[in-house]
C-alpha cells in the first residue's frame, strides 16, 4: 500500500494514507511552513476537518517516525527523496508501539500493524516517545549560579490529578556567621507523598531544606507563612534546597571552595537577591491566569490589560488552555508550544544539517 | 525584569516624603470596659476615678473625653488602688505586693499618666511577729495618712508599716508589730493566739495621728500615731472582714465573715471595749456569707447609709452578686450579674463638714460600672457617659457608618433616648466629672454598630474618644424563642425579701444561639438598614419617629435550587410571630426574608436607591427587591463534591461529641489493660523496658514536629460555596456604551459572579420607583485559578476611585464618579489583589500578597487617607489586615504596597476577626471581649485623648516638710 513518487528538486510530493485512503499532493520543499498548517493540510486533503490525528512518516531507514511539531516536520520534509510517505492514524485507534527508531528492523510488517490494526494489536503500553505529549514536570534551573551546596528546583503543577505531594516542617540548622557558627531556625522537607510530584521527580528528600520559595527567602518566616507562600506559587512553585545529602552534587572545578560542607551556608546571604531578577519575569509571566466566562458562556482566560511581550508567555499556559476547553484563544498558542518540542528536536537537528538551508529559503504550500 | 526593578528601586524620595504626610500608624485609644477589673479608686478632690485589671493596667477616667492610661510593667493584678488626694499622684499595690507611684503630669499642655516610682518590700525569710525584726512579707492593705504623705502598710503578719510617699521609702523606726498592740490587751483576750493579718485600716478624718486598725481575729485599735500608743480597744471576736469609721471619728462599723456588722462607740472610756452597740446578721438568721466591705455614711436629713457588699444567705442566695444599701428603714438589695470588685460613694471630705451627705455610689463589677444616684428617692441608676460594657451579649459582628448626616444622627439619639427611661432634671448628672476635654469637637459623626448574640445591634457614637451607647435595637421580638416562658417563672417565683432590685445591663446569656446577628449593613441616607443572623434571616428595617404596630412581611428564599442529594441537618430557622406586632420608635422591621436552608448568613449589602438587598450564605446568593416584596434571584454556589455545608454546623458538633466518646472509651480502655499488665510481673518487665527504650532516644519524639501539607485549593474544597462577599455597582459590565445597576458576588472558592440588573429608574424628584419587576442576567463569571476566597469587590471609576456608596452623589455629599473613563474592579481574595478592567475583562494590575509575603488577608477595606501638609490632598488606598496581624496599604488602582504596620497579635485570633476598618483611615479591633482597641493608619485622622486636669499638689514643699526618716 506504499508508493513513491519522483519529484522534481524545487518541491516535494507528499503521498499520504488515511486508513485506506490514499492522497498525493505536492509542497514547497525550501519553505515547509508550520505543522499546524500542514497539519490543517492534511485534515483538508483527507476532509477530516474534526477529526485528531496521529501523523507519522517513513525515514530513510525505513523507520515510522511522527511529525507533530514543526521542528520534526521540518526535519520529515528534509529527508523527503523526492516522496515522503506520510502516515495518518486516528488518535484515538492509534497503535502507538508502531513507532520508533528500530520498528521497521526489528518487525519488517509495523507497517501492516499500522494499516491493519486489528490484526495482532499489542497491549496498549505507555506512550513515552510522543514529544508534543511530553511536558516538563520539573527542573533544576539556574545551576550556573547557585551554589554547589543549593539546589533550586521548579515543580510544575497540571491541573489536580497528581498532588505536589510533600510536607515541610519546623527544624533548625547551623549557619556561618560573623559570630561564628549558629543555630538558627529553618523549614525543612519533612516527608514526600508516595506516589507525588515531588517524589516521583527524585529532586526533594526528606530532611532538604528549604531556603527560597520563588525567590523569596524563607528565613524569618513561620512554618504556616511558608506553606501559605508554597500553596500561593504551587502552580509553578519553584524552591531552593540544600539537599540534606550533598553527595550528589556536581563538584565545578569552579568553585572548589569549602563552603560544600554538610550544613553551612555562607554563600547564601548573597546569593538570592543577586538571583530574583531571573526569576521574577517568570514568575511574573508563567502567572495563574484566572478565566471569565461572558454572558455566551464559553470560558477564557482573561488577556493582560498591558500587553507584555509574547515571548515570555510561559508553559503553564498551556495547561490552562486545555482546561478551557482548546478553543484557540490565546494568541501565543503556537509560540507557547515551541519550547515543549526544543528537548526532541535538538536529536533531530543533528542528523538534519541540511536544515538550515531549508529556513532560509521562502517556499510556499502549493497543493 | 522592568517589574521587577521598579518594585524594588522604590524608593524615591518625593513619594517617601508623601507617604509619611499620609499614613501614620498610632493605637489611640481603648474604648469600653477594661477587661478584668480588680481594683478602684475615686480621688473626690479633682472627682477622678481609677480602675485597676488583673494584667497590671491603670484606666483613669474623669469627665467624658477625659481618659488616662498607663501599663505596669509586670502584667501583676492591680489589688489596690489610692488617690493622693488633689495631687494627680496614685498608689497602686500589685499582687506581688510592690507599691508603685503614678502621676498625670502635662506635657504640652496635654495631660499623661506615667509612673514615678515603684517600691518592692524587701523579702526576708522567716514570720512576722517571730524572732528578729519583722519583716514585710505581705501587704494587705494599704492607708494614705497625713494628706498623703505617708502610707500605712497592714501585712499579713499583723505589723503595719509606714512609707514615706514622695520617695517610696520604708520608715523603718514606726514599725508598729503586733507584739506591741498585743501588750495593751487584756490577758484573757490575748490567749496565746495571735492576732491575725491586719484586714482594715481606717484614718480619721480629721485628727491625722490616730489610725483605726484591725486584725483579722476581730480586734480593732484606734493606733494613736503621735503618742505611739493604743487609745482605745475593741475586743471583736468575729473575724473581721472590713472597717468603717464614721466622719466624727465617734462610731466604728465592722463587718464580718459570719455575714454580720457590728456598731461601735469610740466615746466610751479609756478600758477596752467588749461589746458593740448592735450587732446584726442582716440576712440571718440562717448561715450567710461573709460581708466584704461595708460603709458608713452620715446625712444632714438625718438616717445615716449603710451600704455593704456580700452577706447574702448561703443556701438560697449565696450566688447572687449583691450590694446592700440600707437607709434607716429603707433596704435595697441590688443585684448584679457579674462580681462584685470594690465600691466607693461620692460625698463630701472636707473635714470642716459635719456630714457626709452621699451624692451617689459607684459599684464597679467584673463586667460593668454601675452608678447609683443616693439623692432622688428610689435611687435611680445614672446613664454613664462611657465604660459601656460592650458585651453585655457577645459581640458577633461589627461595622462603621462614618459622616452620619445630623438628621439621621438626631433621630438615632432621639429613637435611643426615648428607649431608657429618661432621669428627672433634678436628678444627678454623672458625678466623675475630672478634667478637662481638649479635644476638638470632632468634625464628622461616626457610628459604630455592633451585632450581639441576643440578636441586638447598638449603636454607639465613636467619633470621640467615649464610646457612648446610643441606641439598642432588638430582633428578637419579631420570632418566636423557646426560652420566653422560663424567664416570666422565674420572675414570679422570687419572694419579695430579701427585697432584689436588678441593675446593670450585662446578660450574658443568650436565649437562642440563632438570633445572633452576623451582618449589619446601614444607608445613612435613608436610614434603613439590614440585620442578618445565624439562622438565615435577613431582615429589612427602617427608622421610624413614632412607635407603630404592623404586620411584617415575610418571604423565603430557597438557595438550594433544587440541587438534589443535599439534606440540611443543622438549625431550624426562626419561626416568625404573624400578625401585626407593636414596635416601639426605632428601627421597625418591614420585610423578612428567609434563607433557605436556614445556615447563617456569611454576606449581605444593601442598595436602598434601588431598594434591592443581596444575602449569602453558605449555600448560595440570593436578590430581593423589598419594594415590591418579592425575590428577583436565587443562586446555589454549591460544589456537587460539599457535602460538610449542607449538613449545618450541628453534624460537626455531633462528630466532637462522638470524638468525645471515643477518647473517654479510649482512656477506660487504657485502665483496663493498665490492671491486667499489673497483675502480670513478667510483661510488667517488658513494659519498663520498653519504656527504657522510648525514653534512650527523646529525640524520636522531636522528630515529629509538626509539619504542614503543600497542596494548592482544588475546587472540591469543603465549604467551597461560601458567599463571602456582595457589592452593588452602577457600572460598565456588558458593553463600553453603557452602564447600569450590576451585582457581584464572590465565593469562598475565588468564584466571582456579575449579574446585570434591569432595575425600573424613578421618574425625576420622585423617591420610589415605579412597581415593574427588576430583573437580573448573568453577565460574567470570573475564576481565580489560585482559588482562594474572594474577601471583597469594587469597582472604580475612570479616575481609578472607588464608587460612592448610593445617594452619595446624587445627594452632594461625594464627587460623582467619572462613568466617562474605563471603569475597572478590585477583586481582593484571601491571597491577592487584582484590578480588571471592564466591561472587557482584562486583567490591569495585581499584587500576591500570599505568594510574597507568605500571610493571608483577613479584612481589607478602601479607606481616604487625607495628608497632613496640604489640606485638600488625599489617596483612596486599600487597606488590608492579614492573618499574622499586620496592617498593610496598597495603592489604588496600581496595587503598590504603600505601608506596612505589625497591629494585632497573630496569636490574637478573635482580634484579627473582630478588626473594622473606617473609611478615613481608621480602625477598632477587640482586645478583649469588653473593649475596642482603636488605632489609625492615617496621618491627619486621628482620635486620641487629649485632656488636661487641674493639679494641685504641694510637691516639694511637701517632702520639705515630712523630711526621709533615715
Amino acid at each position: 500500500a506504499k508508493q513513491t513518487w519522483s519529484l522534481p528538486s524545487q518541491s516535494f510530493h507528499s503521498r499520504t494514507e488515511f486508513g485506506a485512503e490514499f492522497r498525493r499532493f505536492s509542497l514547497e520543499r525550501s519553505k515547509p511552513g508550520k505543522f499546524e498548517e500542514f497539519y490543517g493540510l492534511l485534515q483538508h486533503v483527507h476532509k477530516i476537518p474534526n477529526v485528531d490525528v496521529l501523523v507519522g512518516y517513513a525515514d530513510i531507514h525505513g523507520d515510522l517516525l511522527p511529525i507533530n511539531n514543526d521542528d520534526n516536520y521540518h526535519k520529515a520534509v528534509s529527508t523527503a527523496n523526492p516522496l515522503l510517505r506520510i502516515f495518518i492514524q486516528k488518535k484515538e485507534e492509534a497503535d502507538y508501539s508502531a513507532f520508533g527508531t528500530d520498528t521497521l528492523i526489528k518487525k519488517k510488517n509495523v507497517l501492516t500493524n499500522v494499516l491493519r490494526p486489528d490484526n495482532h494489536r499489542k497491549k496498549p503500553h505507555i506512550v513515552i516517545s510522543l514529544p508534543q505529549d511530553f511536558r516538563p514536570v520539573s527542573s533544576i534551573i539556574d545551576v550556573d549560579i547557585l551554589p554547589e551546596t543549593h539546589r533550586r528546583v521548579r515543580l510544575y503543577k497540571y491541573g489536580t490529578e497528581k498532588p505536589l505531594g510533600f510536607y515541610i516542617r519546623d527544624g533548625s540548622s547551623v549557619r556561618v556567621t560573623p559570630h561564628g557558627l549558629e543555630k538558627v531556625p529553618g523549614i525543612f522537607i519533612s516527608r514526600l507523598v508516595p506516589g507525588g510530584l515531588a517524589q516521583s521527580t527524585g529532586l526533594l528528600a526528606v530532611n532538604d531544606e528549604v531556603l527560597e520559595v520563588n525567590g523569596i527567602e524563607v528565613s524569618g518566616k513561620s512554618l504556616d507563612q511558608v506553606t501559605d507562600m508554597m500553596i500561593a506559587n504551587s502552580r509553578n512553585l519553584i524552591i531552593t534546597v540544600r539537599p540534606a545529602n550533598q553527595r550528589n552534587n556536581v563538584v565545578r572545578n569552579s568553585r572548589t571552595s569549602g563552603s560544600s560542607g554538610q550544613s553551612t551556608d555562607n554563600s547564601l546571604l548573597g546569593c538570592p537577591q543577586q538571583m530574583e531578577p531571573s526569576l521574577e519575569p517568570e514568575e511574573e509571566d508563567s502567572d495563574d491566569e484566572d478565566i471569565v466566562i461572558e454572558d455566551n458562556g464559553v470560558p477564557q482566560q482573561i488577556p493582560r490589560a498591558v500587553p507584555n511581550t509574547e515571548s515570555l508567555e510561559s508553559l503553564t499556559q498551556i495547561e490552562l488552555n486545555f482546561e478551557s476547553g482548546q478553543n484557540g484563544f490565546l494568541p501565543s498558542n503556537e509560540v507557547s508550544l515551541a519550547p515543549v518540542a526544543s528537548g526532541p528536536s535538538t536529536e533531530f537537528e543533528t542528523r538534519a544539517p541540511d536544515q538550515k538551508l531549508l529556513e532560509e529559503d521562502g517556499t510556499i504550500i502549493t497543493l | 525584569m522592568m517589574k521587577f526593578r521598579f518594585r524594588r528601586q522604590g524608593a524615591d524620595p518625593q513619594r517617601e516624603k508623601l507617604k509619611q504626610e499620609l499614613f501614620a500608624f498610632n493605637k489611640t485609644v481603648e474604648h469600653g470596659f477594661p477587661n478584668q477589673p480588680s481594683a478602684l479608686a475615686f480621688d473626690p478632690e479633682l472627682r477622678i476615678m481609677a480602675i485597676g485589671t488583673r494584667s497590671g493596667a491603670v484606666k483613669i477616667y474623669g469627665a467624658p473625653g477625659v481618659e488616662f492610661t498607663g501599663l505596669h510593667r509586670d502584667t501583676t493584678t492591680v489589688t489596690q488602688m489610692h488617690f493622693l488626694p488633689g495631687q494627680g499622684r496614685l498608689l497602686t499595690l500589685l499582687d506581688d505586693s510592690s507599691l508603685h507611684l503614678w502621676e498625670i503630669l502635662h506635657h504640652d499642655g496635654c495631660a499623661h499618666l506615667e509612673e514615678a516610682l515603684s517600691f518592692q518590700p524587701p523579702s526576708r525569710p522567716g514570720f512576722d511577729g517571730a524572732s528578729g525584726p519583722p519583716s514585710l512579707t505581705r501587704v494587705t492593705v494599704v492607708l494614705l495618712v497625713a494628706a498623703g504623705d505617708m502610707a500605712a502598710l497592714g501585712t499579713e503578719g499583723g505589723s503595719v508599716f509606714f512609707l514615706d510617699v514622695p520617695t517610696l521609702t520604708l520608715l523603718e523606726g514606726q514599725t508598729l508589730g503586733p507584739d506591741e498592740v498585743l501588750r495593751s490587751v487584756p490577758d484573757d483576750y490575748r490567749c496565746g493566739k495571735a492576732l491575725g493579718p491586719v484586714e482594715a485600716l481606717e484614718g480619721h478624718l480629721r485628727d491625722p495621728t490616730k489610725i483605726l486598725i484591725g486584725y483579722s481575729r476581730g480586734l480593732l485599735v484606734i493606733w494613736n500615731q503621735a503618742a505611739q500608743c493604743a487609745d482605745h480597744i475593741f475586743l471583736g471576736n468575729q473575724q473581721l472582714e472590713s472597717l468603717c469609721w464614721e466622719r466624727s471619728g465617734s462610731t466604728l462599723v465592722s463587718s464580718h465573715s459570719d455575714g454580720s456588722y457590728a456598731i461601735w462607740s469610740a466615746d466610751t472610756g479609756s478600758s477596752p471595749t467588749t461589746q458593740p452597740m448592735v450587732a446584726t446578721t442582716p440576712y440571718g438568721p440562717f448561715p450567710c456569707k461573709a460581708i466584704n466591705k461595708i460603709l458608713w455614711r452620715n446625712c444632714e436629713s438625718g438616717g445615716h447609709f449603710i451600704i455593704f457588699s456580700g452577706g447574702m444567705p448561703r443556701a438560697s442566695y449565696g450566688d447572687r452578686h449583691c450590694v446592700s444599701v440600707l437607709q434607716a428603714e429603707t433596704l435595697v438589695t441590688l443585684d448584679f450579674t457579674s462580681r462584685i470588685i470594690d465600691f466607693f460613694t461620692v460625698h463630701s471630705t472636707r473635714p470642716e463638714d459635719e456630714f457626709d451627705q452621699p451624692q451617689a455610689l459607684a459599684v464597679l463589677l467584673e463586667e460593668e460600672l454601675v452608678v447609683l444616684d443616693l439623692q432622688t428617692p428610689g435611687w435611680p441608676a445614672v446613664p454613664a457617659p462611657y465604660l459601656a460594657p460592650l458585651h453585655s451579649s457577645a459581640i458577633t459582628c461589627s461595622a462603621h457608618v462614618a459622616n452620619v448626616p445630623a438628621k439621621l444622627w438626631a433621630r438615632i439619639v432621639s429613637a435611643g433616648e426615648q428607649q431608657s427611661p429618661q432621669p428627672a432634671s433634678t436628678a444627678l448628672s454623672w458625678p466623675i466629672t475630672g478634667g478637662r476635654n481638649l479635644a476638638q469637637e470632632p468634625s464628622q459623626r461616626g457610628l459604630l454598630l455592633t451585632g450581639h448574640e441576643d440578636g441586638t445591634v447598638r449603636f454607639w457614637d465613636a467619633s470621640g474618644v467615649a464610646l457612648r451607647p446610643l441606641y439598642k435595637l432588638s430582633t428578637a421580638g419579631l420570632f418566636q424563642t423557646d426560652c420566653e416562658h422560663a424567664d416570666s417563672l422565674a420572675q414570679a417565683a422570687e419572694d419579695d425579701w430579701p427585697p432584689f432590685r436588678k441593675v446593670g445591663c450585662f446578660d450574658p446569656y443568650s436565649d437562642d444561639p440563632r438570633l445572633g446577628v452576623q451582618k449589619v449593613v446601614l444607608c445613612k441616607y435613608t436610614a434603613q438598614m439590614v440585620v442578618a443572623g445565624t439562622a438565615g434571616q435577613v431582615l429589612v428595617l427602617e427608622l421610624s419617629d413614632v412607635p407603630s404596630e404592623q404586620a411584617v412581611s415575610v418571604s423565603s428564599v430557597d438557595l438550594l435550587q433544587d440541587r438534589e442529594g443535599f439534606t440540611w441537618k443543622g438549625h431550624e430557622r426562626l419561626s416568625p410571630r404573624t400578625g401585626p406586632l407593636p414596635w416601639p420608635t426605632g428601627f421597625q422591621p418591614r420585610v423578612l426574608v428567609q434563607c433557605l436552608p436556614p445556615a447563617a448568613v456569611t454576606a449581605v449589602t444593601l442598595h436602598a436607591e434601588w431598594s434591592l438587598v443581596a444575602f449569602g450564605t453558605s449555600h448560595g446568593f440570593g436578590l430581593f427587591d423589598y419594594q415590591r416584596k418579592c425575590p428577583v434571584l436565587a443562586r446555589c454556589t454549591l460544589h456537587p463534591n460539599d457535602s460538610l455545608a449542607m449538613e449545618g454546623p450541628l453534624s460537626r458538633v455531633k462528630s466532637l461529641k462522638k470524638s468525645l466518646r471515643q477518647s473517654f472509651r479510649r482512656i477506660r480502655k487504657s485502665r483496663v489493660s493498665g490492671k491486667k499488665r499489673a497483675a502480670n510481673a513478667n510483661s510488667k518487665l517488658q513494659e519498663a523496658n520498653a519504656q527504657l527504650a522510648e525514653q534512650a532516644c527523646p529525640h524520636d519524639v522531636e522528630m515529629t514536629p509538626v509539619q504542614r501539607r503543600i497542596e494548592p485549593r482544588s475546587a472540591d474544597d469543603s465549604l467551597s460555596g461560601v458567599v463571602r462577599c456582595l457589592y452593588f455597582a452602577d457600572t460598565f459590565l456588558r458593553d463600553a456604551a453603557h452602564h447600569g445597576p450590576t451585582m457581584w458576588a464572590g465565593t469562598n472558592s475565588g468564584s466571582v459572579f456579575a449579574y446585570a440588573l434591569e432595575v425600573p429608574t424613578a421618574v425625576a424628584g420622585g423617591e420610589k420607583r415605579p412597581e415593574r419587576a427588576v430583573e437580573a442576567v448573568l453577565g460574567k463569571e470570573v475564576q481565580l485559578m489560585h482559588r482562594a476566597p474572594v474577601v471583597a469587590i469594587a469597582v472604580l471609576d475612570g479616575r481609578g476611585r472607588p464608587l460612592p456608596e448610593p445617594y452619595e452623589a446624587s445627594r452632594d455629599l461625594a464627587q460623582a464618579p467619572d462613568m466617562q473613563g474605563g471603569h475597572a474592579v478590585l477583586i481582593a481574595s484571601e491571597e491577592q489583589f487584582k484590578v480588571f478592567t471592564l466591561p472587557k475583562v482584562s486583567a490591569k494590575t495585581k499584587f500576591k500578597l500570599t505568594a510574597h509575603e507568605g500571610c493571608r488577608v483577613r479584612k481589607v477595606a478602601l479607606a481616604t487617607f487625607a495628608s497632613v501638609a496640604c489640606e485638600d490632598y488625599a489617596e483612596t488606598c486599600l487597606a488590608c489586615l492579614t492573618n499574622l496581624g499586620d496592617v498593610h496599604v496598597f495603592s489604588v488602582p496600581g496595587l503598590r504596597p504603600q505601608v506596612h504596620y505589625s497591629c494585632i497579635r497573630k496569636e490574637d485570633i478573635s482580634g484579627i476577626a473582630s478588626c473594622v476598618f473606617t473609611r478615613h483611615g481608621q480602625g477598632f479591633y477587640l482586645i478583649s471581649p469588653s473593649e475596642f482597641e482603636r488605632f489609625s493608619l492615617s496621618a491627619r485622622n486621628i482620635t486620641e485623648p487629649l485632656c488636661s486636669l487641674d493639679i494641685s499638689w504641694p510637691g516639694d514643699a511637701a517632702r520639705a516638710r515630712y523630711p526621709t526618716a533615715t
